[in-house]
């Protein structure tokens, strides 16, 4: 067993000239349903220890599990989101083994007959290629306790006195996502990685079924890796005869940047290993942020026998076509398609669609569209302005108190010739200072561009009286002279005044329309 | 001390409280009173809650004086086998490993007794979490069989059938896996009966093998085991596999008791070989009984029978193994430090915790068990004998197409001696073979007293079989017997068992 | 069905959390084979195509609402605790890493 010192590494893209890298990726996915997967005590983080357990949940003598209906159907969903085919008949089954956070000393799960297998993802990565994920199976299961192990220095388990368990945890209802052994990455393998636990999330997140935040471990994801010698100039097919090497299980991964380091930390030290001529330790191995190394947890070899066999408690699921078929209509455009309806939608280029993805805003310009803005209108005033002055004041859009309804309003002004854009930043200043509504604010203050042609003519009328020489350049031909013209009708008008419209009547009445 | 009250059955108490003839105080008292002059000898009770079962006697005289509607069975008391949970009451399941355990929640069954206001005498002894035969394998010392106090009560609920047999409570809960109400309802001279299984709620009962465990009733008569079954049966959302549908009608059929036309079938494999004599002497007595009656009697062939036992000790081990993997001294019951190691760890205290705390009946089965589901094995071990069970349960479907329910002697042999069979841990589990099969298809069993062995002049018992769901008719068919047998014998059975010397009373 | 070996029953017993003492082996290795050869009786026979049985009816799809039901409170649950601090069961030190 490994300790404290750092395992010798291969640099990677050397690495990567003699080894084909093969991962396997499984994902906890934690359920936001409002109760536990087998009995009915309530699901709140953060909860005081222990207060949200019941006989069922504590493995208590002679209490029963009960599965909960909206698990299932979130599992299904997941399942179906996933492309994966649903079972017509599956069973829990209990994996028993001793573990002090584990009130029954089994976990009852899904063994061989999990409620969805054979699917995929297709996951698009930062230079628009797509990779396809085969998806294995998602089943369903209950996530343990959680222990603080107490004395010790680092608050981690080993060299701890003693630990305290509290079984709030126990119970929630987990879906186990597995891929296949994704091959064919090559050395995009961590970026893969990254990409497909990042598409995930999102789906699920589109789905409603979890709150999938890494950092609060309702989204968990352990990454196997390991290597097989690169089979030279070989064809795909040829590499993929090549026999998968020995691999190895990566936890606490605890983020979508951890994934990606990870995956390609454990490709290094598996060279480093291989190249020496050794063998790969099966086993499974912690992954700490803060160094950027893995280190050895316990060794997998010596195979826990699960000793599996069908729950006895729980009679078999068994959803009906129907009841599929009536979950599949309630699953939501999959993110990439609903990101390409959208952009064409809108009439985005590739780079402003990007940009929008990039600054988080797709949602809120969606809100702002369905409340009346236009596309246009809605990027500019979102990624444009208010990110401008979010990040000149480091502050985050958000806390602005600014709605999508907002904007929409502020943009249809625009759009209806009352505001120009500098009056429209005006307004933007009031309502960001709880003025009340653009159009309030702009009521309040004043501001309206004149609409009257009569006012504005007369404007430009005196304009051109006062100055005659720069007019009778207009009138030359020097189109460009009129700028000035404009910027003393805009302070006429006390700028007021739709300054395009001001240059069409300036250059009409000098004949350079 | 009330010999009256003791020696009437449920029915009896229940008619007598219903007029006002008598309290439930009364009636709980007169009980307790008998506990305290024969538990001594008898050894059925592991607790007995006079208190509880006082205060819970005096509220159901209360209100029934004033008017309320009560259950039929309100105010009559009961013992419930300490395998199930009763909050606030300690619950062993015999063991040491859960000494001094209080669950902090009730079984359902429990629940269901509370509210029909039956008050709870005590819990009852048993063979350690169920896995016996004879109530020897009991952490508290075995308890002794009320007709010969140097015998064995028969297990694993030894102790609910001695407390009816005693008249230590007219009613008890006990819990059958593969006979452990039947059997020792046999051995003691009681009715003993194994509702379909689904058809009484689990929640609450410490599992032993979750597919076979079930709970029912432990009478003086079959009208009381209706009644009692009335109480406790029925669908329990808290139970995912109890069945949802209503009781079957137990007591209608407990007071029809009909057998003219009624078809019932021999059991060919069981009953032979093996067999004590005066078992099968008085069994054949029983069947001629119902032929008089005017049942059609003929014999049928269950041939997968003959590996219900291997099937049973392969099923139920691999079940039980991981039903006790709870008990490791991390959340309740028995902590035990291992000898001489400085700062043990929580892996080394759960395997000191559960040496010292498990019998060796109890270890021998989760080793078997383990076994039986280790990788490389389930498919031959556990996977074969689910197998088997199918089979077993397609003779009873087969059986049950030509016959209304099905006959056997309950058990081999009358009550044996204490630590007879303790060395020889087969000749034990051969005592549930003709048990044994109900429990592997889930079919509902009866055990009514059937006579006196001539040998030994000591109970034996006939087991009635009926197929799933159709549980009212062991109680159509019990009852009927029942009559027949107590006509002929001059009064019941259990008169003919020897006064306990009461201690002091 | 093979016989068990004393290694073999040591291993089970390791499996289970079982301590057991010399004796305790010894003695538990001549009962168990004794069992282990009636039970073999089982693969006598030919249940090819037969379906396994865990129920005798066949129930399905038994859910219930994801609706919060009362817990039992702090207090009760750790009731019978053999060790507890901070409102928390209290465990000794935990060798294997999960």
């Amino acid at each position: 067993m490994a300790t404290a010192v750092t395992e010798a590494v291969v640099d990677y893209d050397e690495a990567l000239e003699r080894y084909d890298p093969v991962m396997g990726l499984e994902v906890h996915v934690e359920l936001n349903t409002a109760t536990k997967m087998f009995c009915g005590c309530a699901t709140e983080f953060g909860a005081a220890p222990n207060s949200q357990v019941c006989p069922v949940c504590l493995g208590l003598p002679g209490a029963l599990p009960v599965v909960n209906a909206t698990a299932v159907e979130s599992a299904i969903r997941i399942g179906l989101a996933l492309n994966c085919e649903i079972a017509q008949w599956c069973r829990f089954a209990r994996k028993n083994y001793f573990y002090p956070d584990m009130p029954k000393n089994f976990q009852t799960s899904q063994y061989d007959e999990p409620i969805a297998f054979e699917g995929h993802l297709d996951v698009e990565l930062e230079d628009g290629t797509t990779y396809r994920v085969e998806i294995e199976r998602a089943h369903m299961e209950e996530d343990t306790g959680k222990s603080l192990h107490v004395g010790g220095s680092t608050g981690r388990i080993h060299g701890a006195e003693y630990s305290l368990v509290d079984y709030n945890r126990a119970g929630i209802p987990l879906i186990e996502i597995v891929t296949k052994p994704l091959t064919g990455a090559g050395e995009r393998a961590p970026e893969v990685a990254k990409a497909y636990v990042g598409a995930l999330r999102e789906l699920l997140r589109a789905l409603g079924v979890s709150d999938v935040k890494m950092e609060q471990g309702s989204l968990r994801c352990d990454a196997n890796v390991s290597l097989r010698p690169k089979a030279g100039e070989a064809t795909s097919e040829e590499q993929a005869a090549v026999p998968l090497g020995t691999r190895t299980e990566t936890k606490n991964v605890n983020s979508l940047r951890s994934v990606e380091r990870a995956v390609r930390y454990e490709i290094t030290r598996h060279a480093a290993i291989l190249d020496r001529g050794e063998k790969i330790t099966q086993e499974t191995r912690h992954w700490h942020e803060d160094t950027g190394v893995t280190t050895s947890g316990r060794e997998k070899s010596d195979a826990e026998d699960y000793r599996y066999f069908p729950e006895p408690d729980l009679v078999p699921v068994a959803p009906t076509r129907e009841t599929v078929e009536a979950l599949r209509a309630t699953l939501p455009e999959p993110p990439g398609e609903r990101r390409k309806r959208l952009q064409s939608d809108w009439g985005y280029s590739d780079l402003e669609m990007r940009d929008v993805m990039n600054a988080g805003a797709v949602a809120l310009i969606e809100e702002t569209v369905a409340a009346g803005a236009s596309p246009a209108g809605a990027r500019k005033w979102w990624t444009g302005e208010l990110a401008r002055r979010a990040n000149a004041e480091g502050r985050s859009v958000e806390d602005f108190g600014v709605t999508p309804a907002h904007i929409a309003e502020l943009d249809g002004l625009v759009r209806d010739g009352r505001l120009n854009d500098s009056m429209a930043r005006q307004v933007l200043d009031g309502v960001i200072a709880g003025e009340g509504t653009p159009t309030e604010v702009a009521d309040a203050r004043g501001l309206e561009l004149v609409q009257d042609d009569g006012a504005l003519e007369a404007a430009v009328d005196k304009v051109i009286e006062a100055n005659a020489d720069v007019a009778q350049k207009v009138r030359d031909g020097k189109v460009q002279a009129a700028g000035a013209l404009i910027g003393q009708v805009m302070k006429e008008m006390r700028g007021q005044a739709d300054a395009g419209k001001a240059r069409q009547m300036i250059l009409a009445k000098l004949g350079a329309a | 001390m009330n010999p009256d009250i003791t020696r009437s059955s449920a029915a009896e108490l229940a008619h007598a409280l219903d007029s006002g003839e008598l309290s439930s105080v009364e009636v709980v008292q007169a009980h307790l009173d008998r506990i305290a002059a024969v538990d001594g000898d008898v050894h059925a009770y592991l607790h007995v809650d006079g208190e509880g079962a006082l205060a819970a006697a005096r509220d159901v005289d209360r209100r029934r004086s004033s008017g309320e509607d009560l259950h039929v069975l309100a105010g009559v008391p009961i013992a419930v086998k300490d395998v199930m949970a009763t909050k606030g009451l300690p619950t062993t399941c015999g063991s040491k490993i859960l000494e001094g355990w209080v669950p902090p929640y009730d079984a359902t069954l429990v629940a269901r007794l509370r509210a029909a206001g039956m008050p709870i005498l005590g819990k009852t002894n048993m063979d350690e979490f169920a896995m016996g035969s004879s109530t020897e394998h009991s952490a508290y010392g075995p308890t002794h069989n009320p007709w010969d106090l140097s015998r064995i009560p028969g297990g694993s609920g030894g102790g609910s059938s001695a407390v009816v047999a005693a008249y230590e409570a007219p009613l008890a809960i006990g819990t059958d896996t593969g006979g452990s109400i039947r059997q020792p309802a046999a051995v003691t001279g009681t009715v003993g009966v194994k509702p379909t299984y689904g058809g009484v709620s689990r929640y609450g009962l410490v599992a032993l093998a979750s597919s076979l465990d079930q709970a029912g009733p432990c009478t003086r008569t079959v009208l009381d085991a209706a009644l009692l079954h009335s109480v406790i049966g029925g669908h329990d959302p808290m139970d995912s596999t109890s069945i949802d549908a209503p009781v079957p009608a137990v007591v209608e059929a407990a007071r029809r008791a009909e057998v003219k036309g009624l078809r019932v079938g021999v059991i060919k494999e069981l009953g032979g070989e093996g067999y004590q004599a005066g078992v099968r002497a008085r069994f054949d007595e029983s069947v001629a009984l119902l032929q008089e009656a005017g049942a059609e009697v003929v014999e049928v062939s269950c041939p997968s029978f003959d590996y219900a036992l291997a099937a049973y000790y392969l099923i139920l081990p691999s079940e039980a193994s991981s039903n006790l993997a709870k008990f490791d001294a991390m959340r309740y019951g028995l902590r035990v430090l291992p000898e001489g190691v400085d700062d043990p760890s929580a892996e080394q205290v759960m395997a000191a915790t559960r040496d010292a705390g498990f019998g060796d009946e109890v270890k021998r089965r989760i080793i078997l068990g383990t076994y039986a589901l280790s990788s490389g094995y389930y498919d031959a071990y556990y996977g074969q004998a689910q197998k088997v069970r199918r089979l077993i349960a397609n003779d009873f479907a087969a059986a049950f197409e030509k016959v209304d329910v099905l006959v056997s002697p309950t058990a081999p042999t009358t009550a044996f001696k204490l630590g007879d069979k303790l060395d020889d841990p087969m000749s034990m589990y051969l005592q549930d073979v003709a048990t044994i099969p109900a429990n592997l298809a889930g079919v509902p069993g009866m055990s009514l007293p059937s006579g006196l062995a001539d040998e030994d002049g000591l109970p034996t018992g006939i087991q009635i079989l009926a197929p799933a769901t159709e549980d009212q008719r062991l109680y159509g068919v019990g009852s009927a017997l029942e009559r027949m047998l107590v006509d002929r014998w001059g009064s019941p059975l259990l008169t003919r068992a020897p006064e306990l010397s009461a201690k002091g009373a | 069905m093979s016989a068990l070996s004393r290694d073999d029953v040591a291993h089970l017993a390791g499996l289970a959390r079982i301590d057991l003492s010399d004796a305790e082996l010894d003695r538990m290795v001549g009962e168990l084979g004794v069992i282990l050869e009636s039970v073999a009786k089982v693969q006598e026979v030919a249940a090819g195509d037969i379906e396994p049985m865990s129920h005798p009816l066949p129930l399905t799809n038994v859910t219930r609402p994801d609706e919060v039901r009362p817990s039992l409170g702090a207090e009760a649950a750790l009731a019978g605790a053999p060790a507890q601090d901070q409102q928390r069961f209290s465990v000794p030190r935990i060798l294997a890493q999960d």
